[in-house]
């Protein structure tokens, strides 16, 4: 009897919200941990703020699952309104013009106010068509750091933090012979160490503006700059200075053991890096070659955006135009960026977080903001576009691989790498002409 | 004497669900694939292009494809036999505990329960060369672990990875087995004076081969086809391709890289492979097997 009491109170409950039922929009993304649940505030917040609307944030799995399930969904008609894309996915996604909804355009039909200028264009470039129309909203974007253990640096009679990548050299030669066994290692090797690279020092990673200007590109980053820093590279592994830990950022292990001082890793791993650091560290801008460069260029970044999908109502539409509007509001994007460590998307979110005095009682929290903003972009900083490109840091990866265990040279390696490469672009252009 | 219905209807409506799930999950996804083997494709299924064997031309004349079956081989086969030899340890010895025998053969199932990408994660943490208790007592003994690097190394992991979860699953065969063996066959042996080594070779393991066939055939299958959680929670298939089986390979190029009409290419090279390996080893290996 309590029971069937319960059940009616429960449908009764379901009948009465229904009626006044918010137009539901699916939210699917790739935040796990504490990330995740700061996305599922971020999303209350909006359906608390209004009630017209309701986005509900569902978690699928690391980036590259979400992307296959959106896609997969797609293919089968039940696709969400809006997608978490990684960067590297940003070519496939901007390929598939049937699949979808243009942000710029998006807001531009539902007559929400869309002021492009108003994001930094170091982030939305990377994903802008050729007009600079935004296809798709940023929403967590990093960049390549360096971060050092101070404590080891004083132990070794270092004072200063190592700007370019001669320092480097010199400043592990005098850990190492303070005892430390390994003077850095990187996480994301194709990312920190080639396409960075290449920005840091105003070089072509891809023609075609790095695959902007079009399907035809073809990848170019067998240059002698990055040959020569590989085969640097290849070199330090051997003598201890560098020490590869993986594809992804396993290399964190190292960092925080202090076997390693020095770490180069993405601006937003700064608050793993200060939970899990039992020392005093510091953040110094990803180094450069000196000689290679007058002044190092901006880097380009990493991380994902949000990509609508096609085939939804314009009930829906509306709605996540006014949820993107929301989520590029000053507050918001300034407490995403102070939690999760992810660069603002807006120049009043940066002014914001410096007012709100933040940068001071966190230091080092700025230097990927700073390094990402230096000058204006240019063909070879402004980020990557290129298809199956997925695949294409997988052949990286091999090919650093085989360096760094001393199987092949630095110039062999990347040729190999560039032609591979170029063999997975045509299959692309041809997928997608 | 073959047993037969009053009806026609009654085998088929009783066949019904095992051909139904066999349709649905086995014969039609297989027949997608094959399909999808000839087609270049974008990962939305906006546009679809015919392209005849194009795909396939392209799998056989890159050699990372023949350099990752011979991967796959060289894991399935140190999977099996790495698995089952330790099993029929295991085994014997289990078989000869008085005490506590139902404690000892408990704890050896056990490993079974543990999901493949569990297992992965668990062997990973072990062998993490910073901080793995295992590469670092490997250290001290002298060897330089560290599988990012060392593809011999990255096998290696795979394989005790893999492993470790099978023995469980060979033990229980090997131990139902040795149970069946008539126990006067074994005592008048003993009585003609033959060692326990000559007992065990000469009488046990033969009788143990429908057994040791059927393992062969099962650990292949699953070295073949289900390591792939495994791989992909520890190696990722690297260093270089070191750790890229052929399962690895289409999981990766088609879930990760999206290449539909290559992966698809790929699935039908293995479902090739599949029937391959069930006709020799029924054809071959099985007349060479004692049934009783």
């Amino acid at each position: 009897m309590h029971n069937l009491k319960l059940a009616s109170v429960v449908v009764g409950l379901s009948i009465a919200s229904s009626g006044f039922a918010a137009t539901q929009i699916e939210w699917w993304h790739a935040m796990g941990g504490a990330n995740g649940e700061k996305v599922n505030e971020i999303a209350k917040a909006f359906n608390d703020s209004q009630d017209t609307y309701e986005v509900k944030p569902i978690y699928k799995g690391n980036y590259t699952e979400t992307m296959t399930s959106a896609i997969a969904a797609f293919r089968a008609k039940q696709q969400p309104a809006i997608v978490q894309v990684f960067e590297v996915g940003t070519a496939s996604m901007m390929a598939a013009k049937g699949a979808i909804y243009p942000v710029y355009k998006l807001m531009k039909d539902s007559g929400q106010a869309f002021d492009e200028s108003a994001y930094l264009s170091a982030v939305t470039g990377y994903y802008s068509n050729s007009d600079g129309q935004m296809l798709s909203m940023p929403f967590n974007s990093s960049t390549p750091v360096l971060y050092y253990n101070k404590d080891l640096f004083k132990k070794a009679g270092i004072s200063q933090a190592p700007k370019t990548w001669q320092d480097v050299e010199s400043v592990s030669k005098k850990l190492l012979s303070s005892g430390v066994s390994c003077g850095f290692t990187t996480a994301w090797q194709s990312w920190v160490q080639l396409e960075n690279l290449s920005a840091r020092h105003n070089v072509p990673f891809a023609t075609l503006e790095n695959g902007f200007g079009g399907l035809k590109t073809e990848l170019k980053f067998n240059g002698p700059l990055q040959v020569a820093h590989i085969e640097k590279m290849g070199e330090w592994q051997k003598n201890g200075i560098f020490s590869y830990s993986g594809r992804t950022n396993d290399g964190a292990a190292k960092f925080y053991s202090q076997e390693c001082a020095m770490f180069t890793e993405s601006s937003a791993g700064y608050a793993g890096i200060k939970r899990n650091a039992k020392f005093d560290f510091g953040v110094a801008e990803l180094p450069y070659w000196e000689g290679k460069a007058k002044q190092p260029s901006n880097t380009i970044i990493g991380g994902a955006s949000l990509w609508v999908l096609q085939g939804h109502s314009k009930e829906e539409y509306k709605g996540v135009a006014s949820f993107l509007s929301y989520l590029s509001k000053a507050s918001v994007q300034a407490d995403w960026h102070q939690f999760s460590g992810y660069l603002p998307i807006t120049k009043a979110a940066y002014d914001l977080t410096k007012e709100q005095g933040f940068y001071k009682a966190n230091p080092g929290t700025e230097t990927g903001v700073i390094q990402m903003t230096t000058g204006t972009p240019t063909a070879n900083t402004k980020g990557l576009r290129l298809g199956n490109f997925v695949q294409i840091r997988g052949v990286i990866d091999e090919a650093l691989e085989s360096v760094w265990s001393g199987d092949v040279d630095a110039q062999t390696a990347l040729n190999t790498a560039v032609e591979r490469g170029n063999t997975l672009l045509r299959k692309f252009e041809k997928a997608n002409d | 004497m073959t047993v037969t219905f009053p009806q026609k209807g009654l085998p088929w409506l009783l066949l019904l669900p095992q051909l139904l799930v066999t349709a649905i999950f086995f014969l039609w996804p297989a027949e997608q694939a094959l399909e999808q083997a000839f087609y270049q494709e974008d990962a939305f299924g906006l546009s679809r292009e015919f392209i005849g064997l194009e795909n396939f031309a392209d799998l056989f004349t890159d050699p990372l494809y023949y350099q990752s079956m011979l991967t796959t081989l060289v894991f399935s086969f140190s999977v099996a036999i790495v698995g089952m030899s330790l099993a029929l340890l295991l085994a014997v010895m289990a078989d000869r505990v008085v005490r506590g025998k139902l404690a000892y053969q408990t704890l050896l199932i056990w490993p079974y329960a543990v999901a493949p990408a569990l297992a992965g994660v668990l062997w990973w943490i072990l062998f993490d060369p910073s901080m793995g208790p295992i590469a670092l007592w490997l250290k001290t003994a002298g060897v330089n672990w560290n599988h990012y690097l060392d593809g011999n190394q990255a096998m290696i992991l795979v394989v005790i990875a893999s492993t470790w979860k099978q023995i469980s699953y060979n033990f229980l065969f090997f131990l139902a087995g040795l149970q069946a063996v008539p126990r006067s066959l074994i005592e008048a042996a003993a009585i003609d004076g033959a060692s326990p080594f000559k007992r065990f070779w000469t009488i046990v393991f033969p009788l143990l081969s429908p057994t040791t066939f059927f393992l062969l055939v099962v650990n292949l299958v699953y070295a073949f086809f289900e390591t792939f959680g495994v791989i992909d929670a520890t190696t990722k298939g690297g260093p270089g391709q070191s750790t890229t089986t052929l399962v690895y390979k289409v999981f990766d190029d088609g879930f990760v890289g999206l290449d539909l009409g290559g992966s698809a290419a790929q699935s039908v090279v293995l479902m090739a492979i599949v029937g391959l390996m069930t006709v020799i080893q029924f054809r071959f290996i099985e007349r060479k097997v004692q049934y009783s």
